[in-house]
């Protein structure tokens, strides 16, 4: 019988980019999950079988083609539904990514429910995209943002959130499942309760989370739940918005236009049911077709795996690291707590000459704010390497990018 | 790693011990710009007299290539008067520490070498423009800042 490191070791031959040579015929060591994932053949092969064999616009026409991409496309729906173990499908709002599923949420729910005066709390460890619609939403309503912020270690303080929501004026929790800089991943249970208690919404941005771990949503039990499908072997422009049909139902739409709608008139229209009602246009037919083979191949591999798998390899990565002088590793020491996302600066080196000099032993990684400029302010540094792994990855290439970095200290004499 | 096309003892030695650097109070000229790739942010500070550049600093965060170049500029660019600015090439600046090549080889590092000219070029410009109220002698320099890289 296979060990469980070979079995994963067996799956890098379903990613054809792993065999690739980059820069001086190095072997690719691609440790910029956290951004985007390589995809497997699995995936790769659906979305050209779906343009090579029924191409079709979805959900009108009634000729062979369309009925065959209607089910398809709508068949992932129930995969994603099952896969995060919602009980109606129609909750599950295809958009293009997480960023577009909280714009949606900040538009649509936003407008209708936040006033002057109200607050919104997100967290300083929060990515962009769930600071800055908040922002443009509470400047439009003159309402107040609010961080919950971290301590030394990386983590949530909870106490400002029981401060926050004292003020009954609370009407949205945002926050990361799992911060994409850091790793750390909150509490969901203890905030989603204290919300709960205050009756307040709470979005969770999964997209560092989903891809990487078991999720059930419904035992959550959050109001939105967004991710986005590249980060987990689905291809890009693909992401979904999860929120309860309640709310849905009672939220004025985000895009207009076709598929969205019953019956337009000149001057009115009525809305289309869920989830036709938040998608509207052409969607991106064949990215939704693929990204269901996406997640069969996780729940192949079972996702309780997955997250043991990337544990062994952080603790080894944070082992390996912590022998390396001079190097600056960010987030809570305990692994338990974290995703196998590792933040590091290399002495007084600047991420990017870092990113560029183990680049040459073929060694991917990010360099940068992360789209996380609020955290960089809280951390006091301007940027840091990121490295961030997945199912394809071993313990073999924490080597290569171990010894990558001693390159690093010998080109700035450290 | 000997023979880096881009860490070389130049570019080392300046990002550890950048020339010019630091901030002039009340300059003629202060620039700031940003690299919304990844973050870095420079603050360009100029005093000018009699059409020269009589005094230059920079500050900010920066990689070596950003740290190096914009030493490089400081120190090339200093005495000279604003006709020559104007004129001065990104050439000139990669030649001297042997970058050219980043304009073929690397889009994205490019930008970080390039930070600092392209501030200077805004920053000589607005001089012309809002304080000497200009234009003329302004030219087009905000056009080729802007399409530096």
């Amino acid at each position: 019988m296979q060990s469980t490191a070979d079995a994963f070791e067996d799956l890098r031959k379903d990613f054809p980019v792993l065999n690739r040579r980059v820069r001086d015929n190095k072997k690719l060591v691609y440790f910029d999950n956290a951004a985007t994932t390589q995809k497997p053949n699995q995936v790769i092969d659906a979305i050209s079988d779906y343009y090579q064999n029924y191409n079709s616009n979805i959900h009108r026409a009634v000729h062979a083609l369309a009925e065959e991409s209607t089910e398809a496309f709508e068949n992932t729906r129930d995969i994603v539904a099952k896969f995060l173990n919602i009980e109606d499908s129609r909750e599950i709002i295809f958009v293009r990514g997480t960023t577009e599923g909280i714009n949606l949420v900040a538009y649509a729910w936003g407008r209708d429910n936040v006033k002057e005066g109200d607050i919104i709390v997100t967290t300083e460890y929060e990515h962009h995209s769930n600071i800055v619609p908040w922002q443009l939403l509470t400047q439009e309503k003159k309402a107040q943002l609010k961080y919950i912020d971290i301590d030394d270690n990386g983590e949530l303080m909870l106490d400002q959130l029981d401060d926050y929501l004292s003020t009954g004026k609370v009407k949205l929790v945002t926050f990361s499942h799992m911060s994409n800089v850091l790793g750390t991943i909150s509490p969901v249970e203890k905030i989603v309760s204290k919300c709960k208690n205050a009756g307040v919404k709470v979005l969770i941005d999964a997209a560092q989370s989903v891809p990487h771990m078991k999720v059930n949503v419904n035992e959550i039990g959050c109001d939105f739940f967004v991710f986005s499908g590249h980060k987990m072997l689905g291809p890009t422009g693909v992401g979904v918005l999860w929120a309860k049909k309640e709310i849905l139902e009672k939220m004025s739409p985000f895009l207009g236009g076709g598929d969205m709608i019953r019956e337009v008139h000149k001057y009115e229209t009525t809305w289309n049911d869920l989830p036709y009602k938040f998608e509207a246009g052409t969607p991106n037919i064949a990215d939704v077709i693929g990204f269901a083979k996406a997640i069969e191949y996780l729940e192949k591999i079972g996702m309780d795996n997955i997250r043991n798998h990337e544990l062994e390899l952080t603790k080894y990565a944070l082992e390996e690291m912590k022998k390396i002088p001079g190097l600056t590793l960010y987030g809570t020491k305990e692994p338990e707590k974290r995703g196998g996302v590792i933040s590091f600066n290399f002495n007084d080196v600047h991420p990017h000459d870092v990113g560029t000099i183990i680049d040459k032993d073929g060694v991917a990684i990010r360099s940068g704010h992360h789209c996380a400029q609020v955290l960089m302010e809280k951390l006091n540094v301007a940027a840091t390497n990121r490295a961030s792994f997945y199912i394809y990855n071993t313990k073999e290439e924490i080597d290569v990018l171990i010894a990558a970095l001693q390159n690093v200290a010998k080109v700035f004499k450290l | 790693m000997s023979g880096d096309p881009i860490y070389t003892e130049m570019i080392i030695e300046y990002s550890r011990n950048p020339s010019n650097f630091g901030k002039i109070a009340d300059a003629h000229i202060h620039q700031h710009d940003a690299n919304p790739l990844c973050g870095d942010t420079i603050d360009l500070y100029l005093n000018i007299e009699d059409n020269k550049i009589s005094e230059i600093k920079f500050d900010g965060h920066g990689c070596a290539i950003c740290m190096a170049c914009s030493s490089v500029l400081t120190e090339m660019i200093k005495g000279k008067s604003l006709d020559d600015v104007k004129k001065f090439d990104k050439d000139e600046l990669l030649s001297e520490l042997g970058l050219q090549h980043l304009v073929k080889t690397s889009p994205v590092r490019i930008k970080c070498a390039l930070l600092s000219l392209k501030s200077l070029k805004f920053g000589i410009y607005s001089y012309f423009v809002d304080k000497m109220k200009d234009s003329e002698s302004a030219g087009n320099l905000n056009e080729e800042a802007a399409n530096l890289y």
